[in-house]
């Protein structure tokens, strides 16, 4: 479990529950790099993995690097805790990130944007992932301004 | 050969309203059972005239609704897909199996009590109970893709609703003034009425005063959570005639939503960038007005799904009330204020009457077209309601006196 601090959701999963699609990029995840399974006829980008391309129906992926930056696409300041733990959390950024070396829409990713001032996050900031390892299987994406 | 016309809701039964939790201690089928057995009644029929079921967002088993009021035989049961999208749908599944000739008599209904649970909290259980186990969708194991938004801190669906509105309003300049407007004027709506739970007027100062939820969205852009149950009885237009009111006929139904809106809402939000920041009913809004064969300057009164504020502003564009972009500027205007352009909830909705997942706005469609609303729009002849936006379907449907 991460430390519980405002700006940073604390995440309550310690295990990212893969199967044969997903562990590669749990696997890159811990060593801290962002990959991207990718179609190998159409080369559109799949986030989260599906078992088909949305564009082709092909359903052969080969996971490749990607710059791990991208644009933010759009965002909320979480500040009413759901939960009473996440008192300590509020106000946090939750936003929507477009993936440089993706399509785009289809490889979108959700995450938590941390070490930034709520009040200064705006669609359009460059961001880049940063892995927050919360066990020995599990590093979660977040991203922070660029 | 369309169903337009040849179906007609004929009975409308409901319930009290209740704060959340306060029904107790009915339960969700007594007040489904009322609701239903009130609809019959209102229609002037009775329990042994009832055939069929159509309902959306797991609102009851017809199995055991049939069996405990006694109906002498089912003909029909079948729901819409996924939650409260599904509401306006439900009509149009119900005049579709009256048309086909499956069953006569068809119940559509919503009931609700939230005294062990909280729609508006359904993701928190994963998100904030700290269990490594913990889905939101079954009590299964945990799905692969769960990991790849757990850590967003998206737990409800109003930081869902609020990024589809930070979009909307970096690509049109919406407003909170904007999104004040609607919860303004729909609780303006509201305090006439003796259903309602809100009963004081709301204030420019009072929603700017209030706490901020999940950025843009504030307290006063969010649906209350409440108990209660609504019914609607459908049945042939031949039928229709000679019953207790004036039937208000099924001019058009649809549900349904673009292939890649499925996982937009509360999931992945992969939607491409040209619907993103809609309501999810464009194309839904189309089947409806041809198949309806009307257009959105016919329609007198639009009764929204309003989970959230910004949520009517998107409908209004996707319903061609005004142009793409250009909602907030024209709620501005006061074009949905009773005597405005489109009056849109007149019951006050889901943010100021009563959260019945839709089903208040089916019941107020009905009043105004029997004419005996009480924020009657004059003369009114065609009522649109709609559902969701959710995940797909979302739906629409358009009513005729």
């Amino acid at each position: 479990m991460s430390e519980i601090k405002p700006g940073v959701y604390p995440v309550p999963m310690t295990d990212p529950h893969a199967d044969a699609t997903t562990q590669p990029f749990w696997d890159a995840a811990l060593e801290g790099r962002l990959v991207g399974p990718r179609c190998t006829n159409c080369t559109t980008v799949i986030l989260p993995p599906q078992p088909r391309c949305f564009v082709c129906q092909n359903t052969v992926f080969e996971y490749v690097d990607l710059p791990g930056v991208g644009t933010v696409y759009s965002f909320t300041v979480v500040r009413h805790p759901l939960a009473p733990h996440l008192r300590e959390a509020v106000p946090y950024v939750s936003a929507i990130i477009e993936l440089d070396g993706t399509q785009g829409a289809g490889a979108r990713m959700l995450a938590n944007l941390i070490d930034v001032d709520p009040e200064t996050v705006f669609i359009g900031d460059r961001v880049r992932v940063l892995f927050d390892k919360v066990s020995d299987t599990f590093a979660v994406p977040r991203f922070t301004k660029n | 050969m369309t169903m337009r016309d040849r179906t007609a809701i004929v009975g409308i039964g409901a319930t009290p309203y209740y704060k959340r939790g306060e029904s107790l201690p009915h339960t969700q089928l007594s007040m489904a059972c009322d609701a239903i057995v009130g609809a019959l009644e209102d229609a002037g029929l009775t329990v042994q005239d009832l055939d069929g079921f159509a309902i959306y967002s797991n609102s009851v088993d017809p199995a055991e609704v049939a069996s405990v009021l006694g109906v002498p035989e089912v003909r029909f049961a079948a729901s819409l897909t996924s939650g409260g999208g599904g509401s306006a749908g439900a009509l149009g599944l119900a005049a579709a199996a009256i048309h086909s000739g499956m069953a006569e008599v068809v119940v559509s209904v919503m009931t609700l009590q939230q005294a062990g649970r909280r729609l508006g909290g359904t993701q928190v259980s994963a998100g904030g109970g700290g269990s490594t186990s913990a889905n939101p969708y079954s009590a299964g194991g945990v799905p692969p893709s769960l990991a790849f938004t757990v850590g967003s801190g998206l737990l409800s669906p109003g930081s869902s609703f609020a990024l589809l509105t930070q979009r909307h309003m970096h690509l049109y300049g919406t407003t909170r003034e904007h999104l004040a407007e609607v919860a303004i004027t729909q609780r303006s709506h509201a305090i006439t009425r003796p259903t309602s739970l809100q009963t004081g007027p709301l204030t420019t100062k009072d929603y700017f005063a209030s706490r901020m939820i999940s950025d843009p969205l504030c307290l006063f852009d969010y649906t209350m959570e409440n108990d209660g149950a609504v019914a609607a009885v459908m049945t042939s237009a031949d039928r229709a005639k000679d019953l207790r009111h004036p039937p208000v006929y099924i001019l058009g139904s649809a549900h349904g939503g673009a292939g890649r809106w499925g996982p937009a809402i509360g999931k992945y939000f992969q939607a491409p960038d040209e619907y993103f920041a809609s309501s999810g009913h464009r194309p839904v809004a189309k089947r409806l007005y041809e198949m309806a064969g009307v257009t959105p300057d016919d329609v007198d009164v639009a009764l929204l799904y309003d989970h959230f504020t910004p949520m009517v502003l998107m409908q209004l564009e996707d319903y061609g009330f005004c142009g793409v972009g250009e909602s907030g500027p024209f709620v501005a205007d006061g074009n949905i204020r009773l005597g405005g352009k489109i009056p849109v909830n007149t019951h006050g909705g889901h943010l100021s009457e009563a959260y019945i997942i839709g089903f208040t706005h089916v019941r107020e469609a009905v009043e105004q077209l029997r004419g005996d609303a009480i924020n009657q729009v004059a003369g009114a002849e065609i009522a649109l309601v709609t559902g969701g936006p959710a995940g797909l379907p979302v739906s629409g449907t358009l009513l005729r006196r």
